[in-house]
C-alpha cells in the first residue's frame, strides 16, 4: 500500500482515490497493467496517451462503468477514501452517484432542460418540486449555464448547442452532489470558445469536487491540471506535478510524446 | 458509353424507373378499385326491352342496365353484338341478373317513369309507375325511385344514400345486397384487439432479447427463430390457432368454467378472442424486429449518461430507453396493423364467419363478447367474389369491399403514424 502511495508524486494533499495495482482485461486482451497512482482531493489530475492507451478504461474502472461491457476483468484494489469499491456491501449506484462521470460526446437525455438535471435526482427519490427546482438551480449556476437556459427550461436539451449541451451533462452531474468528477475527453467535441468556457468551468469546480480528465489535448492539460499522468501502452509511464512533467518528465517516452515526436 | 455507365447517369434513371413503375402500378389499384367500388353505387337507367329469341312467347324485360360488353357474333363475322347485363330484379323466375344479346331483343325503351322498389332485406322490385299492373302485395318497402327521371344531383344524392346504405348496414341473406359494416367493425375490434395483445408482449420480448439477454449463440438462434416465423404461411398459423388456442385452450376454459353448458362450448369454439390472439402470433415478429431495431438505433451513450448517474438498468430503461423507443414500437404496430388487417386465411379457422348473427361489441355485460364469432372485410371479399351464387351481382360488390378494405388500412395506419410522428417530435428521436 505505501508502495503504491508512493509511486505518485511526493505531495502533502489529501488523497481521494487509490489505485492499487490494476489491472483490466477484455477478453484476453489486456487494456491495463498494474496501475498505480493517487488521485487527489479538490485538484484537477489529467490522464494523457495516445489514442487506445487505456485512459479512458482506467477512467472507467473508477466507477466500475467497465463492468458494464461483456467480458471484461479486473484485478486490483481501488480505493474511494480508504474504501475498496469493489467489496460486495458497495451497491454499484450509490458508488456511481458518488462518482460523477460525462462523457466524450454530450449525451443529454431528449427531455427537457430541467428534467436532464432532475433526472438523477428523481432516481433518488427526491419529488418536491420546490426543492428539486432549488437544486437544478444551482447545478446549473455551478455549471455556468444557468443565465443561458434560465428562460428555457422546459424546452427539450437537445435545442441546445454542443457546448451548452456538455455544460448541461456537467450540470446534471453536479446536481446528485458527487465528490469525484470523471470527465472523458469533455471538449474533443466542441469548438474552442465552448472548450475555453468548459475549462474556466473545470477550474471552478475543482475547489469543490476532484476532477480526474481524460484529454487528447496537451495543452489543455496542460492548462487545467494540477497532476498529470501519462499514459502509454496500458502502463503508467509517469504520474507528477504537472508543471514538473511539462517542464521536466522524468522518463524519455513522456518527453517524446509531450513535444509531440510521436503521439 | 462507358462514361455514362460510370458516372452513374444509368443507374439513376434505372432506379427512377423503377420508383415511377411502382407508382403506377399503385395508381392502377387504386384506380381500379375507385372507379369499379364506386360505380356500383351509381344508378344505373332502367331499361324495358322484348327478348325475340324464344321462338314461342316474348316476354318483356324490364330492369336495370348494369353492364354493357362486346361479344364476337357467331353468325355474321363483319357485325359487332355486343350483350347487356341487365339486372331484372325479382319481376321474373330466374337468375336476378341475366346477359341479354343485343341481337335478340327488340323495342328498346327507357321509360321514363320505371320505378325501383327496394325492399328492407336488399332486393329490388322493377315498374312502370304508370301501368295499372298488379303489383304483388310488397309490405317492406324501403324506398322507391324513379333512375331515368333523375338529374344528375338527385343521383348523387340516391348514391350517397346506397353509399351510406352499403357502409352502415347488415348484410342481407337474401340477395347480394345489403351492408357490410359489421364486417368492418369485426375488422377494427379484431385488429384493436390483436394490437393490445401484441403491443406489450412484443415490446418485452425485444427489449429482453436487446437489453438483458447475453449476446450469444442462444440469443442468436432465437432471434433467428423469430425472424423465421414471418415467414411462416399465414394459414399455417390459423390451423395452429385452431388446434392450439381453440381446442387446447378453449376447450380447457370450458371445463374449467362452464362446464354446466357443455357439451354446447363456449370458448372451445371460433371465436374473436382466438382471432385475435391467432393474429398476434401472426404479428408478433414485425414488432419484435421494429422495436428491436429502434433499440439499437437508440444510442450508447444514453445508457452510459443513465448509469453514470446511479440508475439501476430497470431505472434506465424505463425513463431512458423505453420512452424513446415509443415511435419504433408505433413502427411495429403499424405493420402489424397492415398485415393483419389483409389476411384472412388464418382467420377462416379460428372465428370469422359469413354472417355473424349478432356484433362482439352491444349494451349487454361484459360488453365485449370475446367468445362470439365476427365477420372480417377480407373475408368478405372472399365469400362474395368467389362464394356468390351470383358472381355477376358480386363482382362490383367485391371491389367496394376492397376499397372500403384499403381505406380502412389507411385510416387505421394514419392514425398510428400521426400518433408516432407526435412522439417522434416529443423525443427529438429517428
Amino acid at each position: 500500500m505505501n508502495d503504491a502511495l508512493s509511486a505518485g508524486p511526493h505531495t502533502p494533499e489529501h488523497s481521494k482515490l487509490q489505485v492499487c495495482d490494476v489491472s483490466l482485461y477484455y477478453g484476453q486482451t489486456a487494456v491495463l497493467q498494474n496501475i498505480n497512482l493517487t488521485v487527489p482531493a479538490n485538484r484537477v489530475t489529467a490522464f494523457i496517451g495516445p489514442s487506445g492507451c487505456g485512459k479512458s478504461s482506467l477512467l472507467r474502472c473508477f466507477n466500475r462503468m467497465n463492468e458494464l461491457m461483456d467480458d471484461s476483468r479486473m484485478s486490483g484494489t481501488i480505493l474511494l477514501d480508504g474504501q475498496d469499491i469493489h467489496t460486495p456491501q458497495v451497491d454499484v449506484a450509490e458508488l456511481r452517484r458518488k462518482v460523477g462521470m460525462v462523457f466524450q460526446k454530450p449525451n443529454p437525455f431528449p427531455l427537457s432542460v430541467y428534467d436532464n438535471v432532475a433526472f438523477g435526482l428523481q432516481l433518488q427519490g427526491i419529488t418536491r418540486k420546490r426543492q428539486l427546482d432549488e437544486i437544478v438551480e444551482n447545478a446549473l449556476r455551478k455549471a455556468a449555464l444557468w443565465s443561458e437556459v434560465k428562460d428555457r427550461l422546459h424546452q427539450s436539451a437537445l435545442s441546445l448547442s454542443g457546448g451548452q449541451q456538455q455544460r448541461l451533462v456537467i450540470a446534471r452531474a453536479i446536481a446528485i452532489e458527487p465528490e469525484i468528477m470523471l470527465l472523458d475527453e469533455p471538449a474533443s467535441a466542441l469548438d474552442p470558445i465552448s472548450t475555453l468556457k468548459l475549462e474556466e468551468l473545470i477550474y471552478e469546480l475543482k475547489q469543490q469536487y476532484s476532477i480526474v480528465i481524460v484529454t487528447h489535448n496537451m495543452q489543455q492539460a496542460a492548462r487545467v491540471s494540477d497532476y498529470t499522468a501519462f499514459m502509454y501502452m496500458g502502463q503508467l509511464i509517469e504520474f507528477d506535478v504537472t508543471n514538473k512533467m511539462f517542464t521536466d518528465p522524468g522518463q524519455q517516452q513522456t518527453e517524446d510524446y509531450i513535444t509531440g515526436r510521436f503521439g | 458509353m462507358k462514361y455514362r455507365f460510370n458516372s452513374g447517369t444509368c443507374w439513376l434513371w434505372l432506379n427512377a424507373g423503377a420508383v415511377s413503375c411502382c407508382l403506377l402500378m399503385l395508381a392502377g389499384l387504386l384506380w381500379l378499385l375507385l372507379v369499379n367500388g364506386l360505380g356500383h353505387f351509381w344508378p344505373s337507367p332502367v331499361v324495358q326491352f322484348t327478348v325475340t329469341a324464344d321462338s314461342g312467347h316474348h316476354p318483356v324485360i324490364l330492369g336495370e342496365l348494369i353492364r354493357t360488353e362486346p361479344v364476337p357474333d357467331t353468325a355474321t363475322a363483319a357485325s359487332t353484338v355486343v350483350r347487356y347485363l341487365i339486372r331484372q330484379g325479382k319481376n321474373t323466375d330466374g337468375p336476378e341478373f341475366r346477359w341479354y344479346r343485343s341481337d335478340q331483343l327488340s323495342h328498346w325503351q327507357l321509360p321514363p317513369n320505371a320505378a325501383v322498389l327496394e325492399r328492407h332485406n336488399g332486393s329490388r322490385w322493377y315498374m312502370v309507375a304508370d301501368e295499372q299492373e298488379a303489383m304483388p302485395a310488397l309490405p317492406d318497402i324501403a324506398r322507391i325511385s324513379y333512375p331515368n327521371q333523375m338529374s344528375f344531383g338527385q343521383k348523387l344524392a340516391d348514391y350517397s344514400y346506397h353509399l351510406w346504405q352499403f357502409l352502415s348496414s347488415a348484410p342481407q341473406t337474401a340477395s347480394a345486397g345489403g351492408g357490410i359494416f359489421p364486417a368492418i367493425f369485426g375488422t377494427v375490434i379484431m385488429v384493436l384487439l390483436m394490437s393490445v395483445i401484441v403491443t406489450p408482449i412484443g415490446v418485452m420480448a425485444a427489449v429482453y432479447l436487446h437489453e438483458y439477454a447475453r449476446q450469444g449463440l442462444l440469443v442468436r438462434l432465437i432471434r433467428i427463430s423469430v425472424y423465421n416465423l414471418a415467414g411462416v404461411p399465414s394459414i399455417v398459423f390459423g390451423v395452429f390457432g385452431l388446434g392450439f388456442f381453440v381446442y387446447v385452450v378453449g376447450g380447457s376454459i370450458d371445463n374449467l368454467f362452464y362446464a354446466d353448458r357443455l357439451p354446447s362450448p363456449v370458448f372451445g369454439t371460433p371465436g374473436l378472442l382466438w382471432v385475435s390472439l391467432t393474429m398476434a402470433l401472426l404479428t408478433l415478429p414485425v414488432v419484435i424486429v421494429s422495436v428491436e431495431e429502434g433499440l439499437s438505433r437508440i444510442p450508447q451513450e444514453l445508457r452510459m449518461g443513465a448509469y453514470a448517474l446511479g440508475a439501476t438498468r430497470a431505472e434506465m430503461l424505463w425513463k431512458v430507453i423505453l420512452p424513446l423507443a415509443t415511435p419504433a414500437m408505433m413502427t411495429g404496430l403499424i405493420l402489424a396493423i397492415a398485415r393483419a388487417a389483409g389476411e384472412v386465411a388464418p382467420l377462416i379457422f379460428v372465428g370469422v364467419v359469413k354472417l355473424a348473427p349478432s356484433l362482439p361489441v352491444d349494451g349487454t355485460f361484459p360488453y365485449l363478447h370475446l367468445e362470439r364469432k365476427i365477420m372480417h372485410l377480407g373475408y368478405q371479399i372472399y365469400d362474395s367474389g368467389l362464394q356468390s351464387p351470383d358472381p355477376d351481382a358480386a363482382q362490383s360488390l367485391v371491389y367496394a369491399t376492397a376499397l372500403v378494405l384499403v381505406v380502412l388500412i389507411l385510416l387505421l395506419n394514419l392514425v398510428a403514424i400521426r400518433v408516432r410522428n407526435r412522439l417522434r417530435e416529443k423525443y427529438h428521436s429517428v
